[in-house]
């Protein structure tokens, strides 16, 4: 390790990472043997004297003696052991590391691929999920494995690296530290069998580690090295205010088809990005005539499309008939600076058919920079090559049905024509036979057209065109007939097919579109949390065909189930699923099925985000076990869990807002019930207290009667209070929901004489009259609380009106009700107080000082809506208030057998 | 009518210490002899021990709920039980009636209600079935001859509300649910067809009552039942 050279980590900035986001430091080699994990290891021996909590967490020695010695004294995390394929294999213990939570961890080898069932299928996932948990990480990896030069590095050394990482992990969240080898020394090191050389055939090694090979390597290192300390020195100067010449807003397009090379293009356009400091988009351009069909196709352009995206792109989709002025729409819209095309890999016959998008790129554009990329033949070829044996048997069984119908048309078109060549003439019936050529094409397409068209020159020929059935030399000169049929059949089957696909399109983006559309009304118009996340489950359930679960934080904050689209058996989710929902919970990225996180799962995991939040999770299983959902379908399910976050954000604030509401609500009774407290116990109290200390203390001082005013003051005090008590009693029954009303058919002459007879004492002399209608029929009550309404209203009217004034009760029945009302002669209620006097605490202002709680009417009205009747007040014509309320007449009374025991007994 | 009872003896099976003291002053200040049990085991204890004339008993006990004290006083004692309860306990206290309870009267109450009730009850358990006349104001009820007069003026009833006066003035003074009355009048299997007592009662207030809206002799006890006074 003598000749090391280490690029100065102090001439590595900082990068600008939030403070809970654990710091990556990558140590950077040329190719294996360079002492990556050496130089790792130092520095961590370093930290682990200044005190940080280092532990060791996969550390890959290759049994170097040197190595070992290095790694001594470190505390180490131990493997786990995982099972795959019947054989054990050790891989890095990722729980335990996050349980652990050491400061910084040892990671050997980011581009190392897991078992599978492990929770990821990467490494560098792994230390993603590491710094997400605020742990630094050291890790080690080689030039080769950065994604965007990975086919640099393939061309130059011609191994094709297949573990590759993201640069953006590198770009995002590392230090850089480059170590560096003579590369004399690291083929003397080789030679020593210092290095390790993992599953490679020896002759193929050893020209890789040829000394040309290895200094190319090392450019490439050193400059991307390089290039990342420029790009952080140039933002430290940017957000330091430092002048410079800045790239000003350039922006990179690349458009991407389904072909293998445009992974190529995609990495030449990430490179050229990152060069430019630009942002970049991957394009495609969907038009009908080159949309994808076969499955394989697909694939690869949705391949093609991830691999932009997770490259940092942002991904279009664009639907339009040319693919040039698609792009260049594109552009200018966008504000493309630079676009990126690929040489087409097509004919110059096909080119000159259809045109070449290239050429019209080139032609139209304006202002912007086109470089055209020119494919690697070989890999072309290889795919061109790899492609035929699958097109050939892939070929569609032929339908007869078509053919058999043209026969058909061209026998009963023969027969009707054939009798009337004379009269309509040659040029006319062979038009006739254009008919059939130019409907077949329209509705089956090139294949049965061509067999049409040739039918219908023979036919014409043999039957119509004299002399009949027989051909002579003549008969050459409808040839050109036979051409112009077939081309009107090429044409226009060409023609209907490219139409019917463009029909197709529209019609799954209609579908699409609709869907989205549907869903979001229908969770828009609901505001309540539980019909939103059912509605939620149900739609995409339907629309993807298959099962649907959303789960929502519980109150310990763990995600817990809450809707299914399937009620009750057949569901999928289980506690494996449960734990791959949580993941994504906890770490906010979709996970499950087809992604490459827990893929063994069986359902697809989304997150549903809300600035960063996640609100919850939604869990997608389609219905048939074999597929994966397209990229397509995922973002179709990405906008369907965006559109869901919003709406259970939505509810849940909602929610909250109700609770506060009712917060405030409660907060503002319990003041007034606190104030009424204070005053209506208190003044009964002190009146008592003082009455029967008076009369304690001593008793020789007072006449007799003034000892009967004290017993009675305390007496009026105390059923003072106990009034007080029971209307809060009625009133926290109320509050509570407890009042049930226990009915049965009563009598209301009875209720009414009860409530006067308990109103004996304050009604003193006052004269009552009762006005209730003879034929009043028996209504289902509760006794006991409709008796408490009319104490309430009969005990209000007392202490409102001018003693000896008159009250009356009526009762009447009307519309299937029965209305009370009860009036005095107490002063008008304001109009604006008519209604409130019913709420709780509210007290009118009345000129007589009146004691009360606030509560009677309130009482009054809980207990009259707990029967399904109404109260209201008024103020009387010719002066005075009538409090009156209806109770329903709901059932007939069953007035059978009333009279059993048969005559009068006067007789 | 206070020599009747002069002396009676009576056992308070109440909790509440204030409770007990009250009824222990106005009642020993009445003449009558009281005996405390805070609670129901012990009251019961007592009913043995004391042989009391009459038992007042609280619903809300510690150990024993009322109900179960009544029910199990009743398998070998008809000494009459008023009881006292509390606002809400409506049910308990119906059940109570009729499970062997007299009367009944609910917190607060004033010792006139009290000393009234006790009157009754123990009026009713000494005197024999066939006192045949009873006599309240202006209302004369002559069971012997089955008449009813109200202000010396022959009221005719139906034999249903016969029956149902008659029933009340058998026990003139105490509260009778209105199941009591309902079998009484109708049998068992009228037992919940409280209409026909709405409109029965409706009808005989109508004949003897000066008021038939503000009731003076046939009280309504509300949720409860009717007294005859």
């Amino acid at each position: 390790m003598s000749s090391e050279r280490r690029a100065d980590p102090d001439a590595l900035w900082e990068s600008n990472e939030k403070d809970a986001q654990g710091k990556l430091t990558v140590f950077l080699g040329a190719a294996a043997g360079v002492g990556k994990t050496y130089a790792m290891l130092e520095a961590a021996r370093e930290a682990l004297t200044e005190g940080v909590d280092v532990v060791a967490g996969w550390v890959e020695t290759h049994g170097r003696p040197e190595t070992e010695a290095l790694l001594q004294g470190i505390p180490t995390v131990p493997t786990r052991l995982m099972e795959f394929k019947g054989q054990g294999f050790k891989e890095m213990d990722l729980d335990a590391i996050l349980a652990r939570k050491p400061e910084l961890v040892l990671v050997d080898e980011l581009a190392h691929t897991n078992i599978p069932g492990s929770r990821h299928i990467r490494r560098y996932q792994d230390v993603k999920e590491l710094l997400a948990a605020g742990i630094d990480v050291y890790t080690t990896v080689n030039i080769q494995h950065l994604e965007t030069l990975n086919d640099v590095v393939t061309k130059i050394t011609g191994v094709t690296v297949r573990e590759t990482v993201p640069d953006r992990i590198l770009e995002q969240m590392a230090q850089i530290q480059l170590v560096d080898i003579r590369p004399e020394e690291l083929i003397q090191r080789l030679k020593d069998g210092k290095v390790y050389v993992p599953d490679q055939a020896d002759e193929a090694m050893r020209g890789f580690f040829s000394s040309g090979n290895i200094n190319a390597l090392r450019e490439l290192a050193l400059r991307y090295t390089a290039r990342r300390v420029d790009r952080q020195v140039e933002s430290y100067m940017r957000a330091h205010g430092i002048d410079g010449p800045w790239p000003t807003g350039e922006r990179v397009m690349v458009c991407i088809s389904s072909s293998p090379f445009a992974a190529q293009l995609i990495r030449i356009a990430r490179r050229m990005a990152e060069g430019l400091q630009a942002e970049w988009l991957a394009v495609y351009v969907d038009t009908p005539r080159r949309f994808p069909v076969r499955e394989e196709d697909k694939d690869r352009l949705a391949k093609n499309l991830r691999l932009a995206e997770e490259l940092g792109a942002e991904t279009l989709n664009v639907t339009g008939n040319d693919v040039a002025e698609e792009l260049l729409d594109l552009a200018r819209k966008r504000n493309v600076s630079q676009i990126i095309i690929g040489k087409p890999l097509s004919s110059r016959v096909w080119e000159y058919m259809h045109g070449s998008v290239v050429d019209k790129v080139l032609r139209l554009s304006e202002g912007v920079s086109i470089h055209v990329i020119p494919g690697n033949p070989k890999l072309i070829k290889k795919f061109q090559a790899g492609q035929n044996p699958v097109r050939r048997p892939a070929w569609k069984p032929v339908l007869v049905l078509p053919y058999f119908a043209s026969i058909l048309i061209m026998i009963v078109l023969t027969l009707l024509a054939a009798p009337l060549k004379d009269t309509l003439g040659l040029v006319n019936i062979a038009m006739i036979y254009l008919l059939p050529v130019l409907l077949s094409a329209v509705w089956w397409g090139t294949m049965p057209s061509i067999a049409t068209a040739i039918m219908a020159v023979i036919s014409f020929d043999l039957f119509v065109v004299p002399p009949t059935l027989n051909f002579t030399a003549a008969d050459l000169r409808y040839g050109i007939t036979f051409v112009i049929f077939v081309l009107v059949a090429l044409f226009t089957s060409h023609l209907s097919t490219r139409l019917r696909l463009q029909v197709d399109n529209s019609r799954r983006r209609e579908a699409r579109v609709s869907a989205l559309y549907s869903l979001s009304r229908d969770i828009a118009a609901v505001a309540d949390l539980e019909p939103v996340i059912e509605s939620i489950v149900k739609k995409v359930a339907g629309i993807i065909q298959g099962e649907v679960v959303l789960l929502l934080p519980g109150k310990d904050g763990k995600p817990l189930l809450r809707a299914s689209s399937e009620v009750g058996g057949n569901n999928f989710f289980n506690d494996n699923e449960y734990a791959v929902a949580t993941w994504v919970f906890t770490q906010g990225q979709r996970a499950g099925k087809g992604t490459g996180t827990l893929g063994a799962a069986e359902g697809l995991y989304l997150p549903l985000h809300i600035d960063k939040e996640v609100c919850g999770v939604m869990g997608i299983h389609s219905g048939d076990p074999g597929t994966y959902f397209e990229p397509e379908q995922l973002r179709l399910l990405e906008a369907f869990a965006s559109l869901a976050s919003m709406a259970v954000t939505r509810a849940q604030l909602a929610e909250q807002a109700m609770k506060a509401k009712t917060l405030a609500e409660s907060e503002r009774l319990r003041t007034a019930l606190f104030n009424s407290l204070s005053h209506d116990l208190r003044t009964p109290l002190a009146s008592i207290v003082g009455a029967t200390s008076c009369l304690l203390d001593s008793d020789h001082i007072y006449s007799k009667e003034s000892r009967r005013d004290l017993l009675l003051s305390i007496r009026q005090g105390t059923l003072r209070m106990s009034h007080f008590v029971n209307n809060l009693l009625d009133m926290a029954r109320l509050e509570s929901g407890l009042v049930k009303p226990n009915k049965d058919w009563y009598d209301l002459h009875d209720i009414v004489g009860v409530a006067v007879s308990r109103l004996d004492e304050s009604l003193g002399s006052r004269q009552v009259n009762i006005n209730i209608e003879d034929n009043l029929p028996l209504v289902k009550v509760d006794f006991v609380l409709i008796e408490q309404v009319l104490v309430n209203l009969l005990d209000n009217a007392i202490k409102y009106s001018e003693p000896g004034t008159k009250i009356i009760i009526e009762a009447k029945e009307y519309e299937k009700r029965i209305k009370i009302a009860v009036s005095d002669l107490s002063p008008d209620i304001p109009d604006d107080d008519i209604e409130k006097i019913f709420d709780k605490f509210y007290r009118l202002h009345s000129p007589r000082l009146v004691s009360g709680t606030g509560l009677g009417l309130a009482i009054c009205k809980g207990f009259v809506e707990a029967h399904g009747g109404r109260i209201w007040a008024a103020n009387k014509k010719g002066g005075g208030v009538v409090m009156s309320f209806t109770l329903p007449l709901e059932d007939e009374l069953p007035l059978k057998n009333l009279e059993v025991k048969g005559d009068e007994n006067g007789k | 009518m206070k020599m009747v009872s002069k002396g009676a003896r009576i056992l308070v099976i109440d909790d509440e210490r204030q409770m007990q003291k009250f009824l222990q002053v106005a009642l020993t200040s009445h003449g009558y002899e009281v005996k405390e049990a805070a609670a129901g085991k012990m009251g019961l204890n007592e009913a043995v021990i004391f042989r009391p004339d009459l038992i007042i008993l609280d619903l809300g006990l510690p150990d024993l709920d009322g109900l179960e004290v009544i029910t199990q006083l009743r398998e070998w004692s008809n000494t009459p039980v008023i009881i006292i309860s509390a606002r809400g306990q409506d049910q308990d206290k119906i059940t109570a009636l009729d499970a062997g309870a007299d009367d009944y009267l609910t917190k607060p109450f004033s010792i006139g209600e009290l000393l009234a009730r006790i009157r009754a009850a123990l009026r009713h358990a000494v005197r024999v079935s066939d006192e045949p006349f009873l006599e309240l104001d202006d209302l004369v009820i002559d069971l012997a001859h089955r008449r009813v007069k109200v202000k010396e003026m022959e009221v005719k009833l139906t034999p249903t509300e016969y029956d149902l006066i008659k029933n009340l003035a058998l026990n003139a003074g105490k509260v009778l649910t209105h199941k009591q009355l309902l079998r009484a009048c109708w049998g068992p299997a009228a037992e919940n067809d409280t209409h026909y007592l709405r409109v029965f009662i409706g009808q005989l207030r109508r004949k003897i009552e000066a008021d038939p809206a503000r009731p003076k002799h046939i009280i309504t006890e509300p949720g409860v039942g009717y007294r005859l006074l």
